[in-house]
C-alpha cells in the first residue's frame, strides 16, 4: 500500500487542555502525535517533572529536562494560575473551546476549584474530561498516593520480575506513567468517537494500577483457573508446559545478552531446527538435537529433562556468538530471538532507519536539533508524528491569550499578579 | 441504556495470541461485534500451547491465557488455505468496518487477503496490521513474539540488578504497548472516516511503539552519551526507595521517599529509632550515598509489620507506599474490585472465569462484558447464516467443503 506523504492530521480540528504531571504526559502527547491542539497549561514557574532527568548536556535545569521533551512534545505551553479567580475565569474561557481536557489532579481537587466535570459541561456541554489518578476517582485508594515504584508494586507487574532470593524489582525507567497516559488516550478517543455519533461528551476515569493489569498476560489467570501463584523466577520463565517445565530466556553470549527461548507452536518449531542447523554446521549439535524430531515438538507438554537437553548445547553456543552474529543469524534463518538491547544499539539497527523511524526537531533554544522517535504508527491518509518540540514555560502565553481575545495590558496584569 | 461506543462497528480479526486479540477484545467491551477468524487446523496459539488450562488438562477450549484475550466475541473457523476460502473469508471483510491481523507481514496477502484486494471489495475498509518489525524494512518479515521483542526494545537490558543478568518481563510486554496503540489509531481512523468517509491502512510495528516507552533513554544516549542500564529498584533522587519484607512469605512493601520532608515524616512513623539520628540520613544524597546501610535499617523496621498495615500506616501521612500485590492479591484488592476490574461470566467448558475489565472507565457509556471467550467455531452456524445471510445449503456446503472448518 502507499503512504500519503501529505501532511493531514486526523485531530487537526480538535483541541486539547492538558493539565497533567508526568502520570498523563503520553496520553496529550498521543493527541498531539495525530494533530491535535494540545495546551500544556501548567502552573506559573512551570510542572515539577521539568525537573526530572535526564537533562540536555547534563545541566540540570527546568528548561532542559530530556525527560519533559520526550512526552510533552507537540504541545503549546502557557503557565495558569489556577487556585486565584482571574486564572479559573480565564481556564473557563480556555474550556469553551476545547474538545478534551486531561488532567492528573488528586482526586477531588479539581472539584474543589468549581472544574470539576459537572461545572465544565455547564461551560461546554460536549466537552470530554479524562481524570488520571494513581488508582481513580473513587474506591478505598483514590486518596493513596503513588509513584511509578509504588504503582508497578500495585498492579502486581513486580511480584513477576527479579530474583527468586531478591526482592521483586521494577523496570529502572518508569513504565506505568506511559501504560496510564496510553490508556487514558485510548479512554479519551472512544469517548471522542461517541461524542461524534451522539454529540454527548463524558468524564473518563483512568486508573495508574489498572493501565498495567494487561502487561501480567496471562499471569493472573494462573490463579483463577488452577489456584497457582505465578512469582519471580530470574532469567527463565514457567507457564508454557503443564508439566512445569521451566524455560531460560536469557543467555549470554560474548559481550553481552540474547534473548532465546525454546518455544512451540510452528515459529518454534522453525526456530529449534535452524538453530540445530546452525550449530551443526559448526559442529556444535549433540545427538539429542540432531535426532529430534521438530515437527512434531509440543511445548505445552514438554519436560524438564527434554528442555535441559536443548538448552544446555544452546548455551555453550551461544557463548560464541556476539549479539551482532545472533542478531544477523537469527534474522537469515527466521529464528525467533534477539539481543537484549541497549539504546546505543536501538540506534544502529538498520530496520528504524529504513523506515525513516527517526524525526529530527529544531530546538532553536537550545541552538541544535535533537533527533526522537517519531509516530508510533504508520497510517496510509494521515500524518502521525512530531510537529513541534516541547514548550518552555509559558512560551505561548501571549499567542494563546491574545487567541482568546487578551491583550497586551491585560497579559502584563496577569504576569504581575502571578496568574500566568 | 445509552448507545455503546463502538455501536454498529463490526470488526473482522484474524492472527492470534495477543497484539491483535487485545485490539479486538476492547472493541468489544465497548459494544463491536467482534468476529475472531480461526481454523482447526490453525487454531490460535493461546488455545494449543499455553496454560494455564482448566484441570490442567490442556484442551482447545480450556486456556485461561485465550480466555482472557477474547471474551465478547464470535469465532467462527475459515480453513483459509482450503480453495474456495479466501472467497468466504473476503464476505467476512466485506461485512466488516475493521479488519485486525498481527500475522508475520505478507501472510495476509498470500492469503487473498491483502489491504489493496480487500479495498476493491469495501472501499472504506480499516485495516490495521500489527507485527513486531513493520510492514516494509530489511527485517519486516522476521516473525517473532513479543517475548523477544521487549528485548531489542530494551526493556530487558533496563530490568534487574547491575550485577546481574538481566530479567524479561513476564508476558509478552510490548504486544500490550501494540494493543494500546492499535485500539487508538483504529478509534481514530473510525472517526476520521465518519468526517471524511476515507478508511485506510494502518502499520503498527510493535517495535516502533514499544520505544516511546523509552525515549528519555534513547535521547540521554544521543545526547549525553550515556548507555542507560538496569538499577533494581533503586532511583536516581529518591532513597529509600525500594520494596522491603513484611510479615509472612514473600511479603514486600514498596517505599518510596522524595524529599528530605518526606523522610522526616518517615522517620516519625518508625518512631525516630537511634540509626536514623546519624546525620548521614537526613540529606538525601548522604542516604544516596548510605543506600546498602539504608536498606538494612529499613528492612528491620518493616519485617515486623504486614504489607497491608504497612501501606495504610504510610498512606496515612501521605507517603508513598504500596503492596507489591501478587496474582491472588489482584483478585482481593479492594480498590480493583471497586472498579469492578474482574467480571466472573459461566464458560462451557472452564466454568467460572474472570475476565478483565479495561483500565477506563467512561461514566456515559461503560465497558460490558457480558459473553465468555468463545468455543472455537461456536458461531460458524450463527454467524454465517444469521449475519452473513447464507442459506442452510450454503452453509453445509461450506463445511462439506472443509472451508469452514
Amino acid at each position: 500500500m502507499s503512504f500519503t506523504n501529505e501532511e493531514n492530521w486526523m485531530l487537526g480540528a480538535f483541541r486539547a487542555l492538558d493539565l497533567t504531571n508526568e502520570n498523563g504526559f503520553l496520553c496529550g502527547k498521543i493527541l498531539g502525535d495525530l494533530g491535535a491542539d494540545v495546551i500544556k497549561v501548567e502552573k506559573p514557574g512551570g510542572d515539577q517533572a521539568r525537573n526530572f532527568g535526564p537533562f540536555f548536556k547534563d545541566q540540570p535545569d527546568n528548561e532542559k529536562s530530556l525527560y519533559w521533551f520526550a512526552y510533552n512534545n507537540n504541545k503549546r505551553g502557557i503557565t495558569l494560575n489556577l487556585e486565584e479567580k482571574t486564572g479559573r475565569d480565564i481556564f473557563c474561557r480556555l474550556v469553551k473551546t476545547a474538545d478534551f481536557v486531561i488532567e492528573s489532579f488528586p482526586p477531588g481537587y479539581l472539584e474543589g476549584l468549581g472544574l470539576g466535570y459537572e461545572q465544565l459541561k455547564q461551560i461546554n456541554p460536549q466537552v470530554i474530561l479524562t481524570s488520571i489518578s494513581p488508582f481513580g476517582q473513587t474506591g478505598p485508594y483514590s486518596h493513596y498516593q503513588a509513584s511509578d515504584l509504588i504503582t508497578m508494586a500495585m498492579c502486581g507487574m513486580m511480584s513477576l520480575a527479579g530474583y527468586p532470593d531478591r526482592p521483586p524489582i521494577r523496570v529502572s525507567v518508569p513504565q506505568s506513567y506511559m501504560w496510564t497516559g496510553m490508556q487514558a488516550a485510548a479512554g479519551t478517543l472512544l469517548a471522542h468517537y461517541y461524542r461524534g455519533s451522539t454529540g454527548k461528551g463524558q468524564h473518563v476515569d483512568v486508573s495508574a494500577q489498572a493501565s498495567m493489569l494487561c502487561t501480567l498476560a496471562h499471569a493472573p489467570t494462573f490463579w483463577d483457573v488452577n489456584r497457582v501463584i505465578p512469582t519471580r523466577e530470574g532469567p527463565i520463565m514457567s507457564g508454557r508446559s503443564v508439566t512445569g517445565a521451566k524455560m531460560r530466556t536469557i543467555y549470554e553470549c560474548k559481550d553481552g545478552y540474547i534473548n532465546f527461548i525454546v518455544y512451540g507452536g510452528p515459529a518454534g518449531r522453525i526456530t529449534n531446527k535452524a538453530l540445530t542447523e546452525w550449530m551443526n554446521e559448526e559442529d556444535m549439535a549433540t545427538d539429542y538435537l540432531k535426532n529430534k524430531d521438530w515437527s512434531t515438538f509440543d511445548i505445552a507438554t514438554v519436560t524438564q529433562e527434554d528442555i535441559d537437553q536443548i538448552e544446555s548445547p544452546a548455551a555453550k553456543f551461544f557463548k560464541t556468538k556476539t549479539k551482532k552474529e545472533f542478531f544477523k543469524e537469527a534474522i537469515k534463518r527466521r529464528m525467533l530471538g534477539y539481543p537484549v538491547a541497549t539504546a546505543e544499539e536501538i540506534f544502529e539497527d538498520p530496520q528504524l532507519t529504513a523506515r525513516e523511524y527517526w524525526q529530527k526537531v529544531e530546538h532553536p533554544e537550545l541552538g541544535t536539533e535533537i533527533t526522537y522517535p517519531g509516530g508510533f504508527c504508520k497510517f496510509s491518509d494521515a500524518s502521525c508524528g512530531i510537529r513541534r518540540r516541547a514548550p518552555l514555560i509559558g512560551e505561548h502565553n501571549e499567542e494563546i491569550f491574545e487567541e482568546l481575545g487578551f491583550n497586551n495590558e491585560d497579559l502584563r496584569i496577569m504576569k504581575q499578579s502571578g496568574i500566568i | 441504556m445509552e448507545k455503546r461506543v463502538f455501536e454498529g462497528i463490526k470488526v473482522a480479526e484474524f492472527g492470534g495470541f495477543a497484539a491483535g486479540p487485545g485490539v479486538g477484545k476492547m472493541m468489544a467491551d465497548f459494544g463491536a461485534e467482534v468476529v475472531r477468524v480461526e481454523s482447526f487446523a490453525r487454531p490460535d496459539g493461546f488455545r494449543t500451547h499455553y496454560p494455564p488450562y482448566t484441570d490442567n488438562e490442556p484442551g482447545l477450549n480450556r486456556s485461561g491465557c485465550f480466555a482472557i484475550h477474547n471474551n465478547n466475541k464470535y469465532d467462527i473457523t475459515i480453513n483459509l488455505k482450503a480453495s474456495g476460502a479466501s472467497e468466504i473469508a473476503q464476505k467476512v471483510i466485506a461485512w466488516a468496518d475493521v479488519v485486525i491481523e498481527n500475522f508475520t507481514p505478507g501472510t495476509m496477502e498470500k492469503l487473498g487477503l491483502g489491504y489493496e484486494a480487500l479495498v476493491e471489495i469495501k472501499p472504506d475498509l480499516i485495516m490495521v496490521g500489527s507485527c513486531n518489525q513493520g510492514q516494509t524494512g530489511p527485517h519486516a518479515n522476521h516473525p517473532g513474539f513479543g517475548s523477544q521483542l521487549t528485548s531489542l526494545s530494551g526493556f530487558t537490558h533496563l530490568t534487574g540488578y547491575p550485577d546481574d543478568s538481566p530479567i524479561l518481563l513476564y508476558g509478552p510486554y510490548i504486544d500490550y504497548i501494540g494493543v494500546g496503540y492499535g485500539i487508538i489509531s483504529v478509534t481514530a481512523a473510525l472517526d476520521y472516516r465518519r468526517r471524511t468517509g476515507k478508511g485506510q491502512y494502518i502499520d503498527l510495528a510493535q517495535y516502533e511503539g514499544g520505544l516511546q516507552f523509552i525515549a528519555p533513554v534513547l535521547l540521554d544516549y544521543l545526547i549525553n552519551n550515556r548507555v542507560a542500564t538496569r538499577m533494581g529498584n533503586r532511583h536516581s533522587t529518591a532513597a529509600p526507595h525500594d520494596v522491603y519484607p513484611c510479615l509472612g512469605e514473600d511479603r514486600w512493601c514498596a517505599i518510596g521517599i522524595f524529599s528530605d520532608r518526606e523522610w522526616e515524616k518517615l522517620v516519625e512513623v518508625m518512631g525516630s529509632p537511634r540509626w536514623t539520628h546519624d546525620p548521614k540520613f537526613s540529606t538525601l544524597p548522604g542516604r544516596k550515598s548510605n543506600e546498602d546501610e539504608l536498606y538494612s535499617h529499613m528492612a528491620e523496621w518493616t519485617a515486623s509489620f504486614t504489607a497491608e498495615q504497612l501501606m495504610e500506616r504510610l498512606q496515612s501521612v501521605g507517603l508513598r507506599a504500596g503492596v507489591v500485590n501478587n496474582m491472588k492479591d489482584l483478585y482481593n484488592d479492594p480498590q480493583l474490585k471497586h472498579r469492578h476490574i474482574w467480571c466472573k461470566l459461566e464458560h462451557p467448558e472452564m466454568g467460572s472465569f474472570n475476565y478483565e475489565s479495561p483500565a477506563f472507565q467512561l461514566s456515559e457509556t461503560p465497558a460490558v462484558i457480558d459473553r465468555p471467550s468463545p468455543c472455537i467455531g461456536e458461531h460458524n452456524y450463527y454467524f454465517f447464516t444469521n449475519l452473513l445471510g447464507f442459506s442452510e445449503d450454503e452453509y453445509n456446503k461450506l463445511l462439506e467443503q472443509n472451508i469452514i472448518g
